[in-house]
């Protein structure tokens, strides 16, 4: 069977950001660039399918600047995925990407289990898996910390507030967007990078896929830097005093008691 | 003015306060508010949300949607979509309405912006401001080519006035839409906490590795009981067991913005700062008066946090009780 994951790259957790000067986005410049985290769940429990069901292949996708994605893609491929897929294309909301991912995926043929992340640690959006199975006609469940696949249907795990979990069967085809939690992903192996290095990786061009420009339903602005905090009171004495300090402060300077 | 319509949350028949903000904001701007509750208890919610200046609900008071599935909840919004027409929707950014929403927009052909903070509502037209790289910057959502605009708010966002009693809704019963469902909810395992989910608290108390060994982390129950907060944690002390992943906050964990954080013998990580800085006012308690969460701080306290930890909490049942 076809098992597609679909890895957004983003920048690193570590990364500071600033502003372009047109406030239309982030400055790019040196920014190095990763997996979305979630993303290597989701590589890691499509590899756990594979290996688990023989005959089967790993496809990851990504939508984004050719140049810089398929290096994410390449580490998917370092860590286990058989082929691989760039979108080229740009300056495109979570609509336009969703709808970019399914039709390569049906282009394909489709596939039996499409993972994917529970969210991307850039746009916070949480929305692309979600309008991917809409957009293929196929359930899914999104923040899975657990998963089974028993050759036909697959039930998960999926956590909610207060630390309760769902326990969800769908019919497959079907998306499941991973929470941390779901497995530990292993790393790249030498052998695996040596290999992702050689792969040839399919290339779609955005355009070519027919997507129209009114796909694209929102737009970022203004963006901009979260106001600076004035500087900490730091609370001296000893333990006592500062307890009852704080908590003076936080009733009568603060007024969040 | 067109229509807004707030999908209303409720947990068993009880609105929830990000409701109630949705109502009131939806109402400010003028347009005519339209509220929407599922299940079995959704009567119980229309009173309320009249009060709050809906003046219609819409409810589908149907066991099958008592709890949450994608399919069934996707195809009834979508139905009392087509037939009230609102030119903007709002829902909250729970774990309902996060996964809910981008369904619908696709379902429906139109945007939806997750995730938002605040909320600019213009006649028909609206724009909210979103968190972005988890907090360490800001951008303006824009909406174009969708006839409906939907957005998601983080809840405690939003001021809450006082409900108008005086104020009733239109009632509109609707019969449960039904689908050949490919997702099956075969049950839901309670989470050990009753408590408010860390996304939804006004007041967090979290643990880091300073606290030294798991069952430390009563110090922070303890304190956490009195102030009727959530309990969090950094990534280290979520990778080393001693509590469960649920409660992480940061980058890869939980994104929060309490009107109080207090961080317990967390360093201040930039991973785990993403996190909660969006939080209103932080008091940081570290033995180590260098560390990178005072740059954050509201308030520090430089000391033992085993020592302080339940001071303060003595302290806190005093102040509370007068
Ligand atoms: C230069 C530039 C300009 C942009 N301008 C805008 C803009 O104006 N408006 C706007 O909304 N967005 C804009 N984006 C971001 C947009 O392209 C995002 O990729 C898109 O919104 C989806 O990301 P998300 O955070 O919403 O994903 P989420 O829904 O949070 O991601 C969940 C999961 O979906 C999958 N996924 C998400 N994105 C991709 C992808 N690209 N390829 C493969 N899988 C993916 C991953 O598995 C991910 O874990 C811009 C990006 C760039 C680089
Ligand atoms: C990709 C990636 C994603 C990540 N995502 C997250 C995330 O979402 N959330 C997150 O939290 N982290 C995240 N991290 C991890 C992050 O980088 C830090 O490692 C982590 O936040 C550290 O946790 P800590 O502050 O509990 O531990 P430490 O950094 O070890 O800090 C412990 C602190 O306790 C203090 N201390 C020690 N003893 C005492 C005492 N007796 N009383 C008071 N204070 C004391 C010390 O001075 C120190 O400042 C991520 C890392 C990566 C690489």
């Amino acid at each position: 069977m076809k098992i597609f994951v679909c890895i957004k790259q983003v920048p690193d957790t570590e990364t500071k950001i600033k502003i372009s000067p047109d406030q239309t986005g982030i400055d790019t410049a040196g920014i190095k660039w990763v997996m979305n985290p979630y993303d290597e769940y989701a590589v890691e429990e499509a590899n756990k399918l594979r290996d688990a069901n023989p005959g089967s292949q790993v496809w990851v996708l990504s939508v984004g600047p050719k140049a810089r994605v398929v290096e994410s893609l390449r580490t998917a491929l370092a860590m286990g995925a058989d082929e691989a897929i760039v979108v080229n294309g740009e300056g495109l909301d979570n609509f336009a990407t969703a709808k970019a991912l399914a039709e390569v995926i049906k282009a394909e043929g489709g596939a039996k289990v499409i993972f994917s992340g529970k969210l991307a640690i850039d746009d916070n959006a949480s929305s692309v898996s979600q309008m991917l199975a809409e957009f293929l006609n196929v359930p899914h469940t999104t923040v899975v910390s657990k998963f089974n696949f028993n050759g036909e249907n697959v039930l998960v795990e999926r956590d909610i507030e207060g630390g309760a979990k769902e326990v969800v069967q769908m019919m497959t085809p079907a998306v499941v967007a991973a929470n941390k939690g779901l497995n530990m992903p292993r790393y790249a192996s030498l052998p695996g990078i040596m290999k992702a290095k050689k792969k040839v990786i399919k290339e779609v061009e955005f355009a070519s896929l027919n997507i129209p420009a009114s796909d694209i339903k929102v737009k970022y602005t203004g963006f901009a830097l979260p106001p600076e905090k004035p500087a900490v009171k730091m609370i001296s004495g000893d333990a006592s005093a500062q307890a009852s300090e704080l908590v003076k402060l936080l009733r009568d300077e603060a007024k969040v008691l | 003015m067109g229509k807004i319509l707030v999908f209303a949350e409720h947990t068993n028949g009880k609105l929830k306060r990000s409701a109630q903000e949705l109502v009131q904001a939806a109402a400010a701007s003028g347009n005519t508010v339209v509220a929407v509750a599922f299940g079995s208890h959704a009567g119980d919610v229309t009173a309320a949300l009249g009060h709050n200046g809906a003046s219609e609900v819409h409810v589908v008071k149907d066991a099958s949607l008592d709890a949450y599935n994608p399919e069934s909840f996707t195809a009834n919004i979508a139905a009392i979509i087509a037939k009230v027409q609102p030119s903007i929707i709002l829902a909250s950014a729970s774990s309902t309405g996060k996964d809910l929403f981008p369904r619908v927009a696709a379902r429906l052909g139109v945007g939806v912006a997750s995730d938002c903070t605040t909320l600019a509502i213009n006649g028909d037209n609206v724009t909210a401001v979103k968190p972005m790289y988890s907090g360490k910057c800001f951008a303006t959502v824009n909406f174009e080519n969708s006839s409906t605009k939907i957005v998601l708010m983080r809840a405690n966002q939003l001021p809450v006035a006082a409900a108008d009693t005086s104020k009733t809704a239109n009632v509109v019963e609707n019969a449960a839409v039904t689908v050949d469902l490919k997702t099956l909810v075969k049950e839901i395992v309670k989470g050990a906490s009753e408590k408010l989910d860390l996304t939804e608290a006004n007041i967090i108390v979290s643990g880091g590795r300073g606290l030294k060994e798991a069952a430390n982390f009563k110090v922070l129950n303890d304190l956490a009981d009195v102030l009727g907060a959530t309990v969090g944690a950094s990534r280290a002390v979520v990778d080393a067991g001693w509590v469960g992943h649920g409660m992480q906050v940061g980058q890869t964990g939980k994104t929060v913005a309490p009107t109080l954080y207090i961080a317990v013998g967390i360093s201040g990580a930039i991973q785990h700062l993403a996190g909660m800085s969006g939080s209103k006012v932080i008091v940081a308690i570290n033995n180590d008066p260098n560390a990178p969460i005072f740059q954050k701080a509201t308030y520090g306290i430089v000391g033992d946090a085993l020592e302080i930890v339940p001071k303060l909490t003595e302290e806190f049942k005093k102040a509370l009780h007068h």
